[in-house]
């Protein structure tokens, strides 16, 4: 037996509250971050991945608050990703229980951040997040680039060239978010999660537009994926942890049990 | 307790981890009286080892280290790179001579990494991988064997010794992933972050009495 395929359930979360929209707006309101991780590290979960959504400077201290009391009680690895802009934002975040930081627009102004990171903390310890969406094929081949703004700004960066550049800058992982499925229920972007996942030798998360658990499955089997990531599935119950392991266990994926 | 602190990184997992499964007192410190004093220390580690070993020195937590081990045979447990920096060499950043608590090597997976079926393996090894037990110890009890434990790492560990491999890891090549002598234990993979199993590996710990 080798290495298991980990699921990650993941918190967004906006001043201390976890929520979850539909491409980000239709917000729902889905619970007390603390409470939600320790009920995940109790069914299993292989990692927990906090993002934060808060735009205001006190939302911030909140958040290394919320981080500091989920890592008190969750041991399990726990990545925190949103608004983190510097080496100093990184700290503060590894400081307060992070084992990962992820970090998504940073890294689009600042690819040399990615650098100084990993060289200081780690590669184990960060994290790059890419937010794609599917633009106009080229030569019948589809392409994906970068988006940021919550999937609104393009940046013209080729998602696969950057997903190798950031590897070599020394990110120990990707996150990769399809903004065209994110909250749409519709499964994973596979193309891309493909694409991605061939083009590294770092592991890959596949995230965005799981509905149910056979998403699951296909972003691992067909996307080629390490790990996969979920919020809404989990947080409003429809499924639990123990049932999308031994969903994917059943079609054939190494999963801790 | 101590948890040696040579400013590279989060230990507050490791000392909480320690905390809920009972430890009393968890100092995470360089303070030479604090580790001195302590009944049990724990040596961790994360990051690049050029700068752990570099930290590692200046503080002189090697010192410390060996007090504690050789001197005052307290329990020690190490962790990832901890571990890693007890072993005589390690070839990340260009070579970096370690601790040579246990003669043996550090050296990187390699690319490209295969399985024994073929499939490509990941750089660094993240996530859960199965521990096969290699020897009886104290701080396996109420584990059971092939327990996955979370690992996250680039290099692995060798030691010249093959006597003192507790637990093996297999990733495109067998790797040490528990490291026992006398009173000392060395895990590569995190038991602060392995949930249930890595809690009870580290409330083993705080329960042990080495024999020598």
């Amino acid at each position: 037996m080798g290495l298991a395929k980990r699921i990650i359930p993941c918190l967004d979360v906006d001043n201390g509250r976890v929520v979850k929209g539909v491409n980000f707006v239709g917000i729902r309101d889905a619970g007390d971050p603390v409470e939600i991780a320790r009920r995940y590290n109790e069914q299993g979960a292989d990692e927990i991945t906090f993002l934060d959504i808060t735009a205001s400077h006190e939302g911030r201290e909140t958040t290394v608050h919320t981080v500091e009391q989920i890592a008190e009680q969750v041991f399990i690895p726990l990545t925190v990703g949103g608004g983190i802009r510097s080496v100093d934002d990184i700290r503060t975040m590894l400081n307060a229980g992070a084992d990962k930081v992820s970090i998504n627009t940073a890294a689009i102004h600042n690819p040399e951040l990615v650098r100084q990171a990993s060289q200081r903390f780690g590669a184990q310890c960060i994290v790059v997040a890419i937010d794609a969406k599917r633009v106009a094929d080229v030569d019948g081949q589809p392409r994906w680039e970068i988006f940021t703004h919550g999937g609104r700004k393009p940046t013209g960066i080729d998602a696969v060239a950057w997903a190798v550049k950031m590897a070599e800058l020394g990110a120990g992982e990707i996150l990769l978010t399809s903004m065209d499925r994110d909250g749409t229920k519709n499964g994973f972007e596979l193309g891309v999660t493909r694409a991605i996942t061939d083009a590294v030798d770092i592991p890959v998360i596949a995230s965005g537009g799981v509905g149910n658990l056979q998403h699951l499955v296909d972003g691992i089997l067909l996307g080629g994926a390490d790990a996969v990531l979920a919020a809404s599935i989990f947080h409003f119950a429809e499924y639990t942890v123990p049932e999308a392991k031994a969903y994917m266990a059943e079609r054939g994926i190494e999963v801790r049990l | 307790m101590a948890v040696i602190d040579y400013g590279m990184g989060n230990l507050h997992s490791v000392a909480s981890a320690l905390a809920h499964v009972g430890a009393e007192r968890v100092v995470v410190t360089h303070d030479v009286e604090q580790i001195r004093a302590a009944d049990r220390v724990v040596f961790p580690g994360v990051g690049a080892i050029r700068d752990c070993m570099a930290e590692i020195r200046r503080l002189r937590c090697d010192e410390l280290l060996q007090v504690a081990l050789t001197e005052q045979h307290k329990p020690v447990l190490a962790i990832c790179v901890g571990m890693q920096a007890l072993m005589s060499h390690s070839e990340e950043n260009g070579g970096v001579d370690c601790l040579n608590v246990i003669p043996g090597t550090v050296r990187h997976f390699g690319q490209p990494l295969h399985d024994a079926e073929g499939q490509r393996l990941k750089v660094p090894h993240m996530g859960w991988s199965e521990v096969r037990r290699v020897s009886e110890h104290p701080l396996w009890n109420g584990i059971p064997d092939a327990t996955r434990f979370y690992f996250v790492h680039s290099y692995y560990v060798t030691a010249a010794d093959r006597s003192l491999v507790a637990g093996s890891v297999d990733y495109g090549v067998c790797a040490d992933a528990v490291l026992a002598r006398d009173n000392l234990f060395a895990t590569q993979f995190h038991p602060e972050k392995s949930h249930t199993a890595g809690l009870q590996l580290l409330r083993n710990f705080i329960n042990w009495t080495p024999s020598c």
